[in-house]
């Protein structure tokens, strides 16, 4: 959803200033994740990055996507890191040392394409913005009498974009199985061959 | 995990807010902000949380595996039944209006039968990913000879919580 922003001057750079401090918290908290080596860490971290990035939705307005964030990112996925950390190694292996020019050289230039193109892009928060005119005002004229919820999210989500929305569903569903399976089927392995579990355990790690 | 009283009346005392907070965003997600997603990953929070208190076989007799596994694919069946319905009825596929009396009152009801599609799915995958992890664990590396890595998921992630 646009952030439909109410208020005067002083609420525009009163979000302005929320929107710079949680950018550097995000900037800092994925610093010292690459910096980190312990792996129970990060994955405390990246909850913490999640978390962030779920306020910063709410500053967008858009608390739908923040509601999941919170809860997909900050909460399941940071428990389920969890399960695969105790399942695998805490620690990072130290990084082989090779010059970094090659990879510091991608980095560079990639970064600076993506800062090119976001050049010719509307501005932040602009009104004018194509993605603004496209279909949003249809939407938000028509969805009331056509769809009826109050929520134009819900609207969006389960009725125009209904599809979408059962593709979605088939990817969670397709991607459950998938991870049972193979979890079951490591297991099932492991039972029958107890005698040479110490050898597979450690190339299942691989 | 058998002495942490604290954790445990907790934990009892926070299952049912919690319960009730996901049934309140699956069907209030027409009027506020939620629905069958996040609904469904707030529910399996609460048997999640069940799991890191008392462990995973307790949990596995609230939610055994006959009941979560079927249910990933039933979400998905709700959902696309949903479509089928409205075809036979007239419609396009997931075209909602010919489900009832008024279009209005169609659509609401095509939203509210597939979001609790999405929500049985998202909610049956988290939890048997979930208790899939946990209940490896527990039976495969019980015995395993280097034993930092073998404090178990339960305890391991139940001290992140603590």
């Amino acid at each position: 959803m646009p952030a439909a922003a109410p208020g005067g001057r002083t609420d525009a750079a009163m979000e302005q200033i929320i929107d710079i401090v949680l950018l550097a918290f995000m900037v800092v908290v994925a610093i010292a994740m690459i910096r980190l080596r312990n792996l129970y860490a990060v994955v405390m971290l990246s909850g913490i990055y999640s978390l962030l990035s779920a306020s910063m939705f709410v500053v967008l307005d858009a608390v739908d996507v923040a509601f999941t964030e919170a809860a997909v990112g900050a909460g399941i996925a940071t428990v389920l890191m969890l399960g695969t950390l105790a399942l695998t190694f805490r620690e990072e292996r130290p990084p082989k040392r090779r010059t970094p020019l090659l990879p510091l050289a991608v980095v560079v230039v990639t970064g600076a394409a993506l800062v090119y193109g976001t050049l010719d892009m509307p501005h932040y928060g602009d009104p004018e913005a194509p993605i603004h005119q496209h279909v949003a005002p249809r939407y938000i004229a028509d969805s009331p009498l056509e769809v009826g919820p109050p929520n134009m999210v819900t609207s969006v989500l389960a009725s125009y974009r209904g599809y979408d929305t059962l593709g979605e569903t088939t990817v969670i569903f397709t991607a459950g199985i998938a991870v049972l399976v193979l979890l079951s089927g490591v297991t099932r392995r492991r039972q029958r061959r107890r005698p040479a579990r110490g050898d597979e355990s450690r190339e299942a790690r691989r | 995990m058998r002495l942490h009283s604290v954790l445990r009346t907790t934990t009892k005392l926070l299952m049912p807010p919690i319960m009730l907070f996901a049934l309140y965003v699956q069907f209030h997600g027409d009027y506020g902000p939620g629905g069958g997603f996040q609904a469904g990953v707030i529910f399996a929070v609460a048997f999640i949380l069940f799991t890191l208190i008392f462990g995973p076989v307790r949990a596995r007799r609230v939610a055994p595996a006959w009941v979560t596994t079927p249910l990933c694919a039933a979400g998905v069946l709700l959902y696309a039944g949903v479509g089928l319905v409205t075809m036979a009825l007239g419609g396009a596929y997931l075209d909602y209006d010919v489900l009832a009396h008024t279009p209005l009152h169609g659509q609401h009801l095509g939203i509210l039968l597939v979001e609790l599609g999405v929500g049985l799915t998202v909610w049956a995958v988290m939890v048997s990913i979930f208790l899939a992890f946990v209940g490896r664990d527990t039976g495969a590396l019980a015995d395993e000879a280097d034993t930092d890595t073998d404090t178990g998921a339960d305890t391991g992630a139940g001290d992140g919580h603590a």
